[in-house]
């Protein structure tokens, strides 16, 4: 039997799967290795996408509202200081504290301190993906305080020490099976496998916990500027529960998340139900305004907002703006082709998937997260999919430049240099295709005989090599080109 | 109609044939189809992978060598879509600016501008000797970025003696993506298996598709694997029919 407490130290070993030092191509390869984990992600975002495609449909004019949503998330983003000065000081005049973190380390700081202030020994949190960011249970433990998910999801991976492999459904990666045998090792019993025993299992654990906690931690879908209240969405209730049973509610909200009215409100969340699980509404929408009045029997005794910048502010004013844009709906990701192979953790500990390949670069300054730019073949599926009309794979080619720019080795710009001063002119190409049609013969020879040609080889191992024809088009169009006579040519202007 | 026929550098080397039988269907539709020496690549390759330079030093010379106000057809749906949709971006603020704003306006994908511009009217009777069963797959940035999805399926309609069966999941990405393709092998692989078991469930004599870069990495895997699948440009299973009539 293991403690629940002991999910994080344990699941380090699991965690040790994907190594995060390492590139985007090793950890691929340890979900590759694991067809029960990709089973899962393409049941589940297959099921995802037809849903979606479903409710979609029940708008009146679905293209429309997804473009109206994207200018008013422009126009939010446009005058964004604006909107958090607003959010702010209406949150204050309801009681509200509000803290505006410039960095992870800064919005952890704040919350613990609160915790230590409060000697709060257990942390109930609903999900969050800013938390996950910032680090915040690792920080929470290192103070001794106990912090323990209540998103379903999100506990069965704190259970199994892992990271969310989704940003809406963070335990995607994990079938029935998986959860029962984790689920019976924390009840130190065997749980039967259907879903209604496991799921009153995690509610009868976690009820304890809403009622222990000192402290509830939140995330915030989106801050109402106008009216200094901010929304929460659950399917589970949990979220109601830890914005309401403890004494101190802690929310966690990065600075982008803003709307300006209650009508911009209902836009985003008409787009977000539908586009993270399909739904036309989720189950419970929360909407808080600071702390318990005099007149009302519940509610926290302090309401915190903190505000987290984190990188964001960088991104405002750049060509990558409407990145910011997102609603955290993970409908990229439920339609990528290549998160559909390797899963969430392939990617970054945070955020997966074409979202995760443009934010992560773009708010942390590290080779690992700009290396993400390249794991996408560019097909589009994602910008297709966005309910706010995000550039994702425009985005992914300009993190490229900055790639090409910064972390590219000698070696690719040699290569890329090389290849456009042969293809820059008829004659430069027309020399390669004499070459490509020697060297392509020698070539599948030797790949016939498993001689590694470089290069050659990161196609060949997977792939065969096609039919290198005798000759170019342009050498059978106008005899140049091939290995035989030149003549000059007909056609040029 | 004159028209100038941008084969697109992986087509003229690695599949003259399908070039030839783009060149012979649009001559049949009553192009004079011209072939331009100096229009070697679009320079998608370097855009793809960032190096804006490199690119744009490719592009330049297909750029400068398509001028006039014929249509440009490409054999790739995806070369079009560079052209159309990257382009502009590529040589704004050079000198070349109006020339490619201009371009990316001429440029036409084969089979959009035969079914579309021409009509299959113009084609006359297709016919296949064989019945054949085909299925076609969508190419990405053609389908999304230039919305082409109907033009090489109504070609394929025209066909006398080909059923055009639909593939389970027509719309999904084969793993090619350029350079991903080497950069990730086994990613890439993975997602092709699915298009390649898709393909095999289909039970299809042929697959049809308008990018060459998707049927070389769909056909190459299944030959791997040691299923082997007939890839066609859609230039080319016309170009057949038509020859038999």
């Amino acid at each position: 039997m293991i403690k629940e407490t002991e999910g994080r130290k344990r699941g380090e070993e699991a965690g040790e799967r994907y190594d995060y030092s390492d590139g985007f191509a090793a950890r691929a390869r340890v979900s590759l290795a694991d067809p029960k984990l990709r089973g899962a992600v393409a049941l589940t975002s297959d099921n995802k996408v037809e849903v979606r495609a479903q409710v979609m449909m029940s708008l009146k004019d679905p293209e429309g509202l997804q473009d109206l949503a994207a200018e008013l998330r422009d126009a939010v983003l446009a005058r964004l200081d604006e909107h958090l000065e607003r959010l702010a000081d209406n949150w204050e005049a309801r009681g509200g504290r509000v803290f505006f973190a410039a960095d992870a380390a800064e919005a952890r700081d704040y919350i613990c301190s609160l915790a230590r202030k409060h000697s709060a020994r257990v942390a109930v949190k609903s999900k969050s993906m800013a938390s996950e960011e910032i680090g915040l249970n690792q920080a929470l433990a290192a103070q001794g305080i106990e912090a323990v998910e209540t998103d379903l999801g999100e506990w069965i991976v704190q259970l199994a020490g892992e990271h969310p492999s989704h940003i809406v459904t963070p335990a995607l990666h994990k079938t029935k099976d998986d959860v029962a045998r984790l689920f019976s090792e924390v009840a130190g019993e065997r749980l039967p496998e259907g879903a209604r025993a496991l799921t009153s299992f995690a509610r009868e654990r976690l009820r304890q916990k809403f009622l222990d906690a000192d402290m509830g931690v939140s995330g915030v879908n989106f801050g109402v500027s106008s009216a200094g209240a901010i929304c929460t969405v659950t399917n589970e209730g949990n979220a109601r529960m830890c914005t309401s049973l403890p004494r101190i509610h802690i929310a966690l909200m990065g600075m982008e998340r803003v709307v300006g009215t209650w009508g911009e409100l209902g836009v985003m969340l008409a787009l977000l139900g539908r586009s993270a699980t399909g739904q036309k509404i989720t189950q419970y929408t929360n909407v808080l305004s600071g702390p318990r009045r005099a007149s009302e029997i519940d509610g926290p005794d302090e309401s915190h907002l903190v505000i987290l910048d984190n990188g964001r502010s960088r991104v405002l004013g750049t060509r990558y703006q409407s990145a910011l844009r997102c609603i955290r709906c993970g409908a990229c990701l439920n339609v990528c082709p290549v998160f559909r192979q390797v899963g969430g953790h392939a990617y970054d500990p945070v955020y997966s998937g074409p979202i995760g390949a443009v934010i992560n670069p773009l708010l942390r300054d590290d080779p690992q997260a700009a290396e993400l730019a390249h794991a996408s073949t560019l097909c589009g599926a994602c910008t297709e999919a966005c309910p706010v009309r995000i550039p994702l794979h425009d985005h992914l080619v300009r993190l490229r430049q900055d790639y090409a720019r910064k972390e590219a080795g000698r070696l690719e710009h040699l290569a890329y240099s090389s290849w456009a001063r042969a293809w820059s002119s008829a004659t430069g190409f027309e020399a390669f295709a004499r070459l490509n049609t020697a060297v392509g013969s020698m070539s599948r020879f030797a790949s016939r005989k498993g001689i590694p040609v470089p290069f050659l080889s990161r196609w060949t191992k997977e792939r065969s090599l096609p039919g290198f024809p005798p000759s170019s088009y342009r050498r059978l169009r106008s005899g140049v080109g091939g290995l035989g006579r030149r003549t000059p040519e007909s056609s040029e202007d | 109609v004159k028209v100038l026929l941008f084969p697109t550098c992986l087509p003229d080397l690695f599949y003259p044939a399908a070039v030839q039988a783009a060149e012979r269907v649009l001559a049949r539709a009553g192009c004079t189809v011209e072939f331009r020496r100096k229009a070697v690549c679009c320079g998608q390759p370097a855009w793809n992978s960032g190096h804006v330079a490199e690119a744009r030093r490719v592009a330049s010379g297909a750029l400068a060598a398509l001028a006039g106000s014929a249509p440009i057809i490409s054999c790739s749906g995806s070369c079009s879509s560079m052209i159309h949709e990257y382009w502009p971006e590529l040589f704004a603020g050079t000198k070349w600016e109006p020339a490619a704003a201009d371009a990316a306006h001429r440029v036409r994908e084969f089979s959009a501008f035969v079914a579309d511009e021409l009509g299959v009217e113009s084609l006359g009777p297709a016919r296949l000797p064989q019945p054949t069963v085909a299925g076609y797959h969508d190419s990405c940035h053609m389908m999304r970025m230039l919305g082409i999805s109907d033009a090489p399926r109504k070609l394929l309609a025209h066909i006398e003696g080909l059923e055009l069966r639909d593939l389970a999941t027509p719309t999904r990405c084969c793993g090619f993506g350029g350079t991903f393709s080497i950069r990730y092998p086994e990613v890439s692989a993975a997602m092709c298996d699915e298009k390649v078991d898709d393909i095999a469930e289909s039970e299809i004599d042929v697959l049809v598709a308008s990018d060459l870069g998707c049927l070389m990495h769909i056909c190459g895997r299944a030959d791997a694997r040691g299923m082997p699948v007939r890839g066609s440009h859609v230039a080319e299973i016309l170009d057949e029919a038509l020859g038999r009539t």
